[in-house]
């Protein structure tokens, strides 16, 4: 992508963040008309979502891997199919046990119920009435996630009015599908499944979508949250399933870029903004690094809620109460990568020489005591011992990842605690990625004998590569008192700050993190509204 | 007792859910993966082979064979020199589509034809007195398409001719040691081939492109995933499209070319020096512009269509297989205005999309009309905007 840059230094809009929620807000501002200038630190856009040839020919998804939750709407009203929109179906899902055996999931809902009823014939039926009832809680609480949140707290007759819009949706919602999302919302993964299944690989291979990003394990209250999260992505129509983009996600905030560029935004690389510039309680425009000042009477932050206002901003001239909030807004990054060139495909003993089991996710999690006890490590600020893997060898369905024959693969791990209580990420960085390695070749004999390159991610190096805080990979935990009206903080869920023209659009506001869009999205729209009001 | 192609023995093999359908005798795969959208995308990403075999195939040879065809076929196959293929109709006296099919020339007086029905008999009772003959050679040729954006780099593995191969051009080769021919054609509308071999010689030449396409991604895909793909390009297909006047028993079965859009074929009406068979129906319509339907593409309103189903307390369905059956199109005041095949959720295009014939003041692009769907067991409709086929085109497919 050739990054556009004029002379100019004043515009209506600048985005700061070229990451794809600054991407897709940048593209929605410039689509509605607005000079709209997004910013980025590094030299190439895509934030954590990004595809970097390590080595020739093999391209890695340093970061984020794989695309469910990005919302529909913005593929079609950013027209992003005909900039190279590209999500290829990821057509299995298989879960190596440590007895040799596996769950190894597919397209064909006969093939699935027999491949459980090999487990547990009860878990058959039992995984259709789960995937039905969480189907009936994600659709109750869909059209919460493509609107921002009602200000409850706020007393304007729209912030009434949306309060019980809110109200009334909830209560047109069915009390089955009500009391499943509240034991979602506030219990365990694990509780949630117990009601389901008896086989552990089966509870182990859904739990471990109940974990991601947060420092929470499957037992613990919460893990139902960030597992009910996980579910609501639609790929293609389907509730939890997954895509992988063309590319990887760089492929795909490549196309974001060409997307927002194509409505006239321009970006600009290698621009780090040091602060936002405000004058009289207003925002004026930002100072980048280098010190070049640019004007703009709207700026939105992409960055986290820490640095967006903590950082790019005077704290003190913010109300104590929400810089209280945002001090204890948790990020405890706790997830790290582990990604690989291979010379070949590994193999798994029992399948033989097989290899249509990894066309889609290899979820190394295979029981609800495995990720339990992965977690117990986190708990006292060690990285886990046997951690929990979620790999995807990504040439499989896209050969243009890595050279014939040859293989990438992308392996997303847990726990990988950001404050470790011995040591530090420097130092632990090389035996964190042998454990990791000793646990693939645990379940893959010569996993190591493949390997051409490794990489490994710790949340540092996404804290020092990406600028989220404390590498965590939601821009803030998915935690109750961290969602929706609270997110992220009470009061300020609705992309704006106390400061006039400034705004937010990143992860850490609703909905959240994921490479979903919404947040960038949602605050455009909020941004536009408040611009229309105010002429 | 059911006909297998030469192809089969291996397919067979590859064929993990043994599901096969019944194509002009033959057994055909319909999907050799649990996933046909998993096979669909092989063809749009990386490659996949179909077996094409079952078409039925014709050498027509001899000093008279282009004047011949010249007087059967639609487009004017003079046109079409040695090395080139047309994708071509034939129609009866009255100016409607019998049949499609594609011609390859591969010389001045040899020229190979494939059918999707039995043309022999036809053919043969209009030679008269010219120097033709022509022969059935369906089960002596196998028909292996390759086809999507890696089908090149793999082919030319094999056979480094076809690497600068135009589109609708063919050439002969050797695939370990096989005579072939290789043409740029398919029915994919992506970048691809289609390789005729000897029918004895075709496993080996199977083995050796499977070979070639190992580490490109390249997977065998079945009649599934092959309809998901002609949607998006806009081929047309005989029974679903169209039906063959032949078989019909009202003129509401039948279409003329321009109806079924192809009015591009139709140059050179004028020219007496080729007279064929339809042409003075077909200038009549074109002159007296009685055409009853337009061919158009159709790309449904998502919000619309999501909004149809949410309102009905349902997921809103997004499934790629194409409908087997006609949905009904009606403009804002309920009148019926035309009809739908293949309706779709295109995975590449992220809508649903359908092919249809729509009354013509209806075709324009842009112009809006509404699908009939089944919604809880009711009739309800949904907007869709006409748009030009091919839906989905990438430039390699001719590039």
């Amino acid at each position: 992508m050739a990054a556009t840059t004029t002379g100019s230094t004043e515009y209506d809009a600048i985005v700061v963040g070229g990451g794809h929620n600054g991407l897709v807000n940048g593209a929605y501002l410039a689509k509605a008309g607005l000079r709209t200038l997004i910013l980025e630190r590094r030299h190439v856009v895509g934030g954590a979502a990004i595809t970097e040839e390590l080595v020739p020919g093999f391209h890695f998804t340093t970061f984020s891997y794989a695309l469910s939750l990005l919302r529909p709407d913005i593929v079609h009203e950013l027209d992003l199919v005909k900039h190279g929109f590209m999500p290829i179906l990821m057509p299995s899902s298989f879960a190596p046990m440590e007895n040799g055996d596996y769950l190894l999931l597919g397209q064909d809902r006969d093939e699935n119920i027999k491949e459980i009823m090999r487990h547990s014939p009860h878990d058959a039926d039992a995984m259709d009435r789960y995937e039905h009832d969480v189907n009936r809680v994600c659709q109750a609480i869909k059209p919460l996630l493509d609107k921002a949140p009602p200000n409850v707290f706020g007393k304007s007759p729209e912030d009434l009015e949306a309060t019980a819009e809110l109200v009334s949706h909830l209560r047109g919602v069915e009390p089955k599908v009500m009391h499943d999302l509240v034991r979602m919302l506030t219990g365990s993964a694990a509780d949630f499944l117990d009601d389901y299944f008896e086989s552990d690989i089966l509870k182990g291979y859904i739990a471990s979508s109940g974990i991601i990003g947060t420092q929470v394990g499957p037992m613990s209250q919460g893990s139902g949250l960030v597992l009910l999260y996980h579910s609501m992505g639609e790929h293609d129509g389907h509730f939890g399933a997954w895509a992988f983009h063309k590319g990887g996600n760089g492929g795909f905030t490549q196309v974001l870029a060409r997307a927002a560029q194509a409505y006239g935004a321009q970006i600009r690389l290698d621009s780090q903004v040091d602060t936002v510039v405000t004058s009289n309680g207003r925002v004026a425009g930002v100072a980048l690094a280098d010190g070049t000042e640019l004007k703009a009477g709207l700026v939105v932050s992409a960055l986290d809620p820490r640095r967006t206002f903590l950082e790019l901003v005077e704290p003190r001239e913010l109300p104590g109460e929400l810089v209280d909030n945002i001090n204890r807004f948790r990020f405890q990054g706790t997830s790290a990568k582990v990604n690989f060139a291979l010379d070949g495909l590994p193999r798994y003993p029992a399948l033989g020489d097989r290899s249509d089991q990894y066309r889609g996710f290899v979820n190394i999690g295979p029981s609800l005591t495995y990720l339990e006890r992965a977690f117990d490590d986190a708990k006292y600020g060690r990285y886990s011992q046997r951690p929990y893997i979620d790999g995807a060898i990504q040439s499989i369905v896209d050969p243009d990842m890595a050279p014939p024959g040859k293989h990438v693969m992308s392996n997303f791990i847990q726990y990988a605690p950001y404050h470790l209580k011995d040591g530090d990420w420097d130092t632990e960085r090389e035996k964190f990625g042998d454990t990791v390695q000793a646990t693939l070749e645990s379940f893959f004999p010569g996993f190591g004998d493949l390997v051409l390159h490794r990489e490994v991610v710790t949340p540092l190096d996404i804290e020092r590569t990406v600028g989220l805080s404390e590498g965590n990979i939601f821009a803030g935990e998915f935690l109750a008192p961290q969602m929706y009206f609270f997110r992220p903080a009470p009061g300020w869920s609705q992309y704006r700050t106390p400061i006039d023209g400034y705004y937010q659009c990143g992860s850490g506001t609703h909905p959240g993190g994921c490479v979903m869009g919404a947040p960038g999205k949602l605050a455009s729209q909020q941004i536009l509204a408040d611009r229309k009001a105010r002429t | 007792m059911v006909n297998t192609t030469p192809f089969h023995e291996r397919l067979s093999e590859l064929n993990h859910t043994q599901l096969w359908t019944h194509w002009s005798g033959y057994l055909s795969a319909l999907r050799y993966d649990h996933s046909a959208k998993h096979e669909y995308f092989a063809v749009r990403n990386s490659a996949g082979f179909f077996d094409t075999s079952p078409l039925y195939k014709y050498w027509i040879r001899g000093r008279d064979a282009e004047r011949f065809l010249a007087g059967v076929l639609t487009r004017d196959i003079r046109t079409c020199r040695p090395g080139r293929a047309h994708y071509t109709l034939w129609c009866d006296d009255q100016g409607y589509v019998l049949e499609d099919g594609v011609v390859f020339r591969h010389s001045d007086s040899e020229f190979f034809m494939t059918t999707a029905e039995p043309n022999l008999g036809f053919l043969t009772d209009l030679i008269g007195r010219l120097d033709v003959s022509i022969e059935e050679v369906t089960d002596e040729y196998g028909m292996l398409a390759v086809q999507g954006p890696r089908s090149r780099e793999i082919l030319a593995k094999l056979a480094p001719e076809i690497a600068d191969l135009p589109f609708f051009a063919l050439t002969q080769a050797k695939i370990g040691g096989s005579a072939v021919t290789i043409s740029r054609t398919g029915y994919t509308g992506d970048l691809g081939y289609e390789v005729c071999v000897a029918a004895d010689d075709a496993l080996p030449v199977l083995d050796e492109v499977i070979a070639a396409g190992e580490g490109h991604g390249l997977i065998p895909f079945g009649e599934q995933a092959l309809l998901m793909t002609r949607v998006e390009a806009g081929l047309v297909l005989i029974n679903v499209e169209f039906s063959s006047s032949r078989f019909a028993f009202t003129d509401h079965d039948r279409v003329t070319p321009k109806e079924l859009g192809f009015g591009w074929m139709l140059k050179g009406l004028d020219d007496d020096s080729r007279p064929f068979i339809g042409r003075d129906a077909i200038r009549r319509e074109l002159a007296g512009d009685t055409s009853r339907w337009a061919s158009v593409g159709l790309v449904v309103d998502w919000q619309a269509y999501d909004r149809l189903y949410r309102d009905a307390g349902l997921i809103p369905p997004k499934d790629e297989t194409p409908l087997d059956w006609e949905s009904m199109l009606y403009d804002d005041d309920g009148n019926r205005i035309g009809y739908a095949t293949g309706l779709m959720y295109s995975p590449m295009l992220q809508r649903h999309i359908s092919l249809a014939r729509v009354r013509p003041e209806h075709g324009s692009v842009g112009s809006q009309v509404n699908i009939e769907l089944t919604v809880n067991h009711k009739y309800l409709t949904v907007a869709a905007e006409v748009a030009r086929p091919p839906l989905f085109k990438p430039e390699r497919k001719t590039a």
